[in-house]
């Protein structure tokens, strides 16, 4: 789960990571008010959970508390386009008004996971403010790591090491190494899959703050987590997404045409390949699950066709502990209820497949089955191309 | 012939009687596996569905010599169910449980690696995964057994589904299958690509194994360097996730293309520089085995 910057500086000012104070806020007038309490000169940032904010025109620095109100108005409601958006660009419902700093230097500091090695890894880097895999792939050797056992917690020396490694000294030298292991504390103890500060500012005064914090949370953790839970918005979330959720669904929505509805997570990647390599695009990524019911399969599918790009639709359920019979009755369901105006291919196997292809076949729905998994694509992708370029009066698929 | 389980293996099964765990030990038993033992912490003493509850897992293993555990505890006590089995002396631990917390999973590992750096095997299959059947002898987890037959080719896979296509389409070609490893799909696990192929390698009854990757760290690069400096039997490999989008995850918690890394096309170049034959196609999984078989 994401959070925003200025629910993760709160997170993170409740273990002693140093960042600037500011306020979050929705209108501009509370804006202004909140850079008099700041001292006047402020930094307006748009709060949306994509990165590249200041390069598409969220980040503001304004003299004075009338300054903060006008950017406060501009950047209020407008739709951020970032390289992380997309095209389509976040709506800014937020932002957070923050004290303007002397910055002497700016450096990168992140700490995730190392599968590899199995323990959570601290990266430091001087060049802060740049994308740390531009750094990884432009320099490898500027960024310096510390693996971490989280059991243990960051020992001094570890800090030191990183510290040294980016030039610290005198005051800024203390002040980081104690950055650093509050940064650790709060990683492990909020069980965060990430906690990237980019970057971490170093003051003329000598002070070390967390000008920037991005955090991402273990959703499997989330349960010993309510306050980080609350956190989440939904409003940076896709609508189709949200409501798979609700229903258990693992949904994803892509940019193709046709639409896929599997069981297993594996599985579900390999038919979006199977599409891509019969010549199609796929719609979406959904898990169905290994136990879905007749209820789930039928809101699996109307999540499907709400995608209004999805010209066809590709079912693929390989049978093992879920049965072939109960998403067939889901399937027939879905399609008495909704009506189905655009081609469905069905490719069972496995468990109770007769009965699931019977009833299919009994239920008089213009399904087409397919046998296999290269043929159940080639006739998905077909019939998304005939569907596609159709004119408008296009015939229905009745039932 | 097999690796880890086999004939011989006693088996328990840790939240044995709860609905899945319920469901799923019967279907073990009726293919033939013997569970022997459940663990429910509170009802140890009773019976159920035939088979003797205790309420610890040390406690099983000294009434009945249980010397593998099947676990379907809730993701938040399952971490601790992996411990307790390790620290009952029992050597083949799966774990089916999905959504299990990543830090659980990491204190987890380390009573593991301590336990093995003191000289005592133990291995956890999963978590988050199918688990572990050879053929005609041993189920452990909650594939269907009937798609399987015995025979010479060892299958490794972090996915569910498409573990059971790649079964059914070797089985249908008439390829048996020697043992089958769900390693699962978490970013954090036990048994990894490289311990399966060391004891494929020492297999007799292996001749060729089959590897199913997907998106997000690097496990199948790993393994493609093992194989290329130590595995003479053929391999071959798809990768799921060839159109999946950087930043999401798909479905498995470890299934995420992360700042760059972990695309498919990345660990199918390795596995092909390792002499690997790598499909494009999850559908010619089983007639690439044969073809490299020569049959």
């Amino acid at each position: 789960m994401k959070v925003h910057e200025y629910q993760a500086k709160a997170l993170l000012a409740r273990f002693g990571v140093a960042v600037p104070r500011g306020e979050v806020t929705d209108s501009p007038s509370d804006a202004r008010e909140i850079a008099k309490r700041l001292g006047g000169r402020a930094v307006v940032k748009a709060q949306i959970h994509a990165g590249g904010r200041g390069k598409g025109g969220g980040v503001k620095l304004a003299k004075d508390p009338e300054e903060v109100h006008d950017l406060a108005k501009k950047i209020l409601g407008m739709t951020l386009v970032t390289p992380q958006t997309g095209p389509a660009g976040r709506v800014v419902h937020k932002v957070l008004v923050e004290e303007a700093l002397d910055i002497a230097r700016e450096l990168y500091l992140g700490i995730t996971l190392d599968r590899s090695r199995g323990l959570p890894v601290m990266m430091a880097s001087r060049s802060g403010g740049m994308e740390i895999e531009e750094v990884a792939a432009k320099d490898p050797e500027a960024i310096v790591r510390e693996a971490i056992d989280p059991s243990t917690g960051m020992f001094p020396y570890q800090a030191r090491r990183l510290a040294f490694a980016l030039g610290l000294t005198g005051e800024s030298f203390k002040k980081g190494v104690a950055f650093m292991q509050a940064l650790f504390r709060a990683y492990v103890e909020t069980d965060a899959s990430l906690a990237e500060i980019n970057p971490l500012l170093v003051t003329k005064q000598g002070d070390v703050l967390a000008l920037d914090a991005k955090m991402n949370f273990d959703d499997n953790a989330l349960f010993r987590h309510p306050e980080i839970r609350e956190m989440r918005d939904l409003s940076e979330e896709d609508p189709l997404e949200v409501e798979a959720s609700r229903f258990g669904l693992n949904y994803i929505k892509l940019d193709g045409n046709v639409g896929c509805m599997v069981n297993g997570a594996g599985l579900a990647m390999g038919t979006m390949d199977l599409v891509k390599l019969a010549g199609g695009e796929p719609a979406n990524f959904l898990d169905v699950g290994g136990g879905a019911n007749e209820e789930q399969v039928k809101n699996a599918f109307r999540i499907i066709l709400s995608d209004k790009n999805v010209k066809a639709v590709l079912i693929n359920i390989f049978g093992g502990i879920m049965r072939c019979d109960i998403i067939a009755k889901g399937v027939v369901a879905a399609v008495r209820e909704m009506g189905l105006s655009i081609p469905v291919v069905v490719r069972l196997e496995g468990t109770n497949v007769d009965q699931g292809k019977a009833i299919l076949r009994e239920s008089g729905l213009k399904i087409t089955p397919a046998d296999g998994l290269t043929d159940a694509a080639t006739k998905v992708v077909a019939a998304a191309r005939a569907a596609g370029s159709a004119t408008p009066s296009r015939p229905e698929w009745e039932i | 012939m097999s690796i880890w389980v086999g004939k011989a293996t006693r088996l328990l099964v840790q939240g044995l009687t709860g609905r899945e765990g319920t469901f799923h030990a019967l279907a073990c038993r009726d293919y033939g596996t013997q569970v022997v033992a459940g663990v429910t912490p509170g009802k140890g003493g009773t019976i159920h569905e035939g088979i003797p509850v205790f309420d610890t897992v040390a406690d099983a293993v000294k009434a009945t010599g249980a010397d593998a555990s099947m676990i379907f505890v809730p993701p938040p006590f399952a971490a601790d169910a992996i411990v307790e089995a390790a620290d009952a002396g029992v050597a083949v631990i799966a774990c089916i449980t999905e959504g299990i917390p990543i830090n659980d999973m990491l204190r987890a590992r380390a009573v593991l690696d301590r336990i093995a750096a003191s000289g005592r095997g133990v291995r956890l299959i999963g978590p988050n995964c199918p688990g572990i059947i050879t053929p005609g002898e041993c189920k452990i987890g909650i594939m269907p057994g009937r798609i399987h037959k015995p025979g010479a080719v060892g299958v490794i896979s972090r996915s569910g589904t498409l573990t059971y296509e790649a079964v059914d389409q070797l089985t249908r070609l008439g390829l048996g299958q020697s043992t089958v490893i769900g390693i699962g799909g978490d970013p954090v696990n036990g048994t990894n690509f490289i311990d399966c192929l060391k004891a494929f390698k020492d297999d007799a009854g292996t001749e060729a194994v089959v590897l199913i990757g997907e998106i997000g760290g690097m496990a199948e690069e790993e393994a493609a360097c093992w194989v290329a400096g130590n595995f003479r039997k053929p391999v071959v490999s798809f990768i799921a996730g060839q159109t999946a989008p950087p930043g999401r995850r798909m479905g498995h918690a470890g299934a995420i293309i992360a700042g760059g890394k972990g695309t498919a096309a990345e660990k199918m170049k390795a596995l092909e520089a390792a002499g690997i034959g790598v499909v494009r196609s999850p559908a010619d999984i089983g007639r690439k085995v044969k073809e490299m078989l020569g049959r």
